[in-house]
């Protein structure tokens, strides 16, 4: 077995020098008759390198690659196209099989890409500090409202009807075990925002207000006014970003004085993966620092005055805390943050205000052909790179019919929604750097095609 | 795991004992292959781009009226600028590619780069969670095949796979005991953990809205049945359990705690972090257990990356699995396999507690386990909990006449052994050993942690690791260990040969500086 180096003859003595005559020896605690005597039957022996790939390659083999055909699915997951390099740095041993750095003197390499990582988030966000990474944005967006709850010390939070529906889901779990109050509805096809329903909501039992930006049906509505409602009546704003490029194009929900911007960072260097893992970003103003999730990492200095990296205010966390931390959180999605963070220095401002533009007009360009097909319409007037086209009929069947031919057409909003039969022709498009106006023309046509 | 114990003091240097070498210094402050690297900050330019991107079409842009116009002051680098930031900085960290990584608890064993190979294959990468589940047949076969493997090994009922981590997973599995006593209409509040727990049980249990308990341990290092048994009553939901424990020994009495708290009502979550001691040679089905999650990063090799990403699965037994979250797949009798999510729940899994992340679990994770679960086999499985607790017997031997080791006189340990820091002198601590071992070349092992033992350090080998390798770390912790009883006062500065010398957390947890800011911004702030 090529993983493990111990010989027969090394067993034995290694046996000897214990003082024990067989290996079932030192499983004495576990009792006899739980004990397995052999192999669990039914499952297969060990396999070489060749077969275990061919077996995956197979599998593999059964799913259609978006990459091999039109492509325009978002709502919460982006395709874009990741550098070479950056996958090759985070393939480096150092990196991939490395811990969390809890002996600092020797993970300054992780440690300083996390503090890095903190500064390009806090940056993007436009807020003043950045946690080093959670597991993914629906998980942050829960988090956020039970911090909001910590700062508050109140229980309702309101959740626009344009948060993405399984954020809402992961929320919806959690409360109904620690009794938070969540206000929402559904999402209605408009092409404004439901940013007034939500000022209407706002109270002084409101805990927090969370909306996402640009929006589930891909409408990008002001934050501003939100925000000035919600700490007149010492509620917080929460923003949700799932596509942080569009925070190359469009203003940051700090600039508009969100308190907590969560999202999902899926979109820059770690790719679709059919899920997961991902990464999801967390960032607040500066004074509620104390009351954040999850790991941070600071700067401060060693023995000899250099300059160096540690996790800290480890206060708050479960490994000290226990049953009294912010959360019961263990651990961040480190190497998807570095992966994030490299594609992020690749780009630099510059290259992200151009990756994020060349998105948009992309999408501009897309919604303009799909919205001439007959029977679709284009339901918004604002968008960044994925926006919503109402068909004259159910779109799941339209989605199913057309990935049979081979083009991946969007997320039909009948699939979030189940329940909402007003929802059922929408479509959500999704346009990225890596779509082409050819695959776009057969999008279009085949899209007419189901349609007629 | 490992734990920190925060604001802990830099030390002073006191009897240095440098050679003359060391004291030579260099223009650069930089020793050949030790390069200090700057911030990116401090290096990029928000003008430079190490991207090429194609012009974008001249149509007119729709957002909204909020065009980004502030800076957004995030620097770039050029490729050959980032790959040198980046190789640089891999190299002033420890890794298990670089050597022994004997942290107890937390499995540091060999990543296969076979797994890194499928995971990357474009059929698992580069496809979408929401495609049509006829375009993802093959993605839904690993998660199943995977599923019925994690169910086979364990003997349970089900298995949740989407929780993100271990953390995660408890909390799936507190879910489904809160459901299923929310659905007999019982309202139980309290949760039993034992003193030894990861910091991650009580947590978890609070964050889902119970109260906790500590359950004693006895002198042996394991659960005392009897003060467990005198607790249960109506009021206890269930117990948190870590089998093999966090002193590295099984729980003897596992089925008997079993039986008892479901005698009494409750349940038993087991905290599965360290089943890679028992994987092949006992099934937690079989001592009565209700729920555990499996650290698919720990006993089935999937890299820990600096911290995670991990990945969570949690088996469940047949009280529970009905409660167990979305989304999940199910294979039909001709093969194919569907997703039960929102859309098709109402009529297959009607009681679930609902979802807990978006999108399907870590599917990235869930390829590299497979591939490695398949190379070994049911029989090499086997092999690698025999050779993990033969490789962590054979260091407890061999340390135990020069450390105290707490539980070692009761008989053998699991993966793990655990020694105190008792006969050290002078002052002396755990951290100062653990700071020998990095000037060694090691990692050190975990330290502090679990809290019931003084000073405690946790070593974990894994299967990994040759018999040679093994001789020499033992060689290595024997000797700085012996300098620790002596009372060696240079051990309070090490590490002396690492990238930093001890870093001062204090300073750092008292002005936290979480995020860069421009020397300039800090001389106006200051005005």
């Amino acid at each position: 077995m090529r993983y493990l180096p111990l010989t027969p003859d090394d067993r034995q003595s290694m046996l000897s020098k214990i003082g024990v005559q067989s290996i079932d020896d030192l499983f004495v605690d576990v009792p006899e008759e739980a004990r397995l005597n052999g192999p669990i039957e039914g499952l297969p022996m060990h396999a070489g390198e060749m077969a275990v790939e061919a077996h995956m390659k197979a599998l593999a083999k059964k799913n259609h690659a978006a990459g091999d055909m039109p492509f325009f699915l978002g709502a919460g997951a982006y395709r874009h196209h990741v550098p070479a390099s950056v996958d090759h740095i985070i393939q480096r041993g150092e990196f991939l099989t490395a811990y969390t750095p809890y002996q600092p003197e020797i993970a300054q390499g992780t440690l300083q890409t996390l503090f890095e990582f903190q500064t390009q988030v806090a940056r993007l966000f436009g807020v003043d500090v950045a946690n080093a990474s959670m597991y993914d944005g629906s998980t942050a967006c829960w988090e956020a409202i039970t911090m909001a709850r910590r700062i508050t010390k109140r229980g309702k939070a309101i959740l626009s009807s344009g948060l993405h529906p399984h954020y809402v889901s992961v929320a919806k779990t959690m409360a109904r075990f620690t009794k938070d109050d969540l206000a929402y509805q559904a999402p209605t096809l408009d092409a404004a925002t439901d940013g007034q329903s939500l000022l209407d909501q706002i109270d002084d039992e409101t805990s927090c207000v969370v909306v996402q930006y640009p929006d589930i049906l891909g409408r990008i509505g002001e934050l501003s006014a939100i925000a000035e409602k919600a700490h007149q009546h010492k509620a917080l704003l929460v923003a949700v970003v799932t596509e942080p490029v569009a925070l190359g194009a469009i203003r940051s929900p700090g600039e508009m004085d969100a308190d907590i911007v969560v999202g999902e960072g899926q979109s820059l260097g770690v790719g679709l993966q059919f899920g997961g893992p991902y990464v999801g970003l967390f960032g607040c103003k500066q004074k509620y620092v104390r009351q954040m999730p999850g790991r941070l990492c600071g700067e401060t200095v060693d023995a000899e005055g250099k300059r160096g990296f540690v996790l800290t205010l480890s206060t708050r966390e479960q490994h000290i805390r226990r049953e009294k931390a912010t959360s019961n959180i263990c651990t961040n999605s480190g190497l998807c943050a570095l992966a994030f963070s490299a594609h992020m220095t690749l780009l630099g401002e510059k290259g992200l205000r151009e990756l994020a533009m060349l998105n948009h007009k992309k999408a501009v360009q897309a919604a303009d052909r799909l919205s001439q097909v007959n029977g679709v319409k284009l339901l918004n007037d604002s968008f960044f790179n994925e926006f919503t086209l109402v068909l004259d009929k159910d779109a799941r069947p339209v989605v199913r019919q057309l990935a049979d031919q081979k083009i991946l057409a969007g997320v039909s909003l009948g699939r979030l929604y189940p329940d909402e039969t007003a929802l059922a022709h929408g479509l959500l498009v999704a346009v990225t750097e890596t779509s082409t106006e050819e695959e776009l023309e057969e999008f279009a046509t085949a899209l007419e095609g189901a349609l007629s | 795991m490992s734990m920190l114990s925060e604001g802990r003091p830099t030390r002073q240097e006191e009897n240095l004992n440098m050679t003359d070498d060391a004291s030579i210094s260099t223009h650069t402050g930089n020793r050949a292959l030790m390069v200090d690297e700057p911030l990116i900050f401090e290096i990029g330019s928000p003008d430079r781009s190490g991207v090429d991107l194609p012009e974008a079409p001249q149509v007119e842009s729709r957002l909204g009226g909020l065009e980004r116009e502030a800076p957004i002051a995030i620097p770039g680098l050029s490729e050959g600028e980032m790959m040198r930031h980046y190789t640089r900085l891999s190299r002033q960290n420890y890794a298990i590619d670089v050597g022994l990584f004997p942290l107890g608890s937390c499995t540091m064993k060999h990543n296969p780069r076979l797994n890194e190979k499928m995971a990357r294959l474009k059929g698992f990468a580069d496809i979408h969670p929401l495609q049509p589940v006829d375009s993802v047949q093959g993605a839904l076969g690993v998660i199943n095949e995977l599923a019925v493997w994690l169910v086979k090994l364990t003997g349970m009922h089900g298995v949740a796979m989407t929780p993100k981590a271990g953390a995660h997973g408890e909390l799936c599995g507190i879910l489904c005991i809160r459901a299923a006593l929310e659905a007999r209409g019982d309202a139980r509040e309290v949760i039993l953990v034992p003193e030894s727990a990861h910091g991650t049980n009580p947590a978890t249990a609070a964050f889902a809205g119970y109260k906790v308990e500590d359950i004693p341990a006895n002198a042996a290092g394991r659960v005392d049945l009897e003060a467990l048994k005198a607790r249960l009553g109506p009021d206890v939901a269930g117990v948190m359990i870590t089998n093999p424990n966090t002193c590295g020994l099984f729980e003897p009495d596992m089925k008997a705690i079993s039986d008892a708290v479901h005698a009494a009502g409750g349940y038993v979550y087991c905290d599965g972090a360290n089943f890679n001691a028992i994987v092949g040679k006992v099934r937690p089905g079989d001592l009565g257990i209700d729920a555990m999650h499996i650290n698919l990063h720990k006993t089935f090799s999937t890299p820990h990356g600096g911290g995670g990403p991990g990945s969570g699965p949690v088996v469940l037994s047949e009280a529970l699995s009905p409660y167990g979250p979305l989304p999940f797949t199910e294979r039909h009798a001709d093969g194919h396999i569907t997703l039960v999510e929102e859309e098709t729940v109402e009529d297959r899994h009607p009681h679930t507690f609902g979802r807990m992340s978006a999108f399907h679990g870590q599917m990235g994770m869930f390829t590299r386990a497979l591939a490695y679960i398949l190379s070994h086999g049911a029989d090499g499985l086997k092999q690698v909990a025999e050779d993990a607790v033969l490789n962590a017997n054979y260091i407890l031997r061999s340390l135990e006449h020069v450390l105290e080791a707490p539980f070692a006189k009761s008989g053998p340990c699991m993966h793990e052994a655990l020694f105190s820091d008792k006969g050290f002198t002078n002052d002396l601590t755990t951290l100062d050993l653990a700071k020998g071992m990095i000037d060694e070349g090691y990692h050190p092992m975990t330290m502090y942690f679990p809290l019931v033992v003084h000073g405690a350090m946790l070593v974990e080998p894994t299967e990994t690791e040759s018999k040679a390798a093994i001789d020499q770390f033992v060689g290595a912790f024997r000797s700085v260990a012996e300098r620790a009883k002596a009372g060696d006062e240079t051990l309070k500065s090490a590490p002396y040969f690492a990238p930093r010398r001890r870093l001062d957390e204090t300073q750092a947890a008292r002005k936290p500086i979480l995020v860069w800011t421009e020397p300039e911004e800090f001389a106006q702030a200051a005005e």
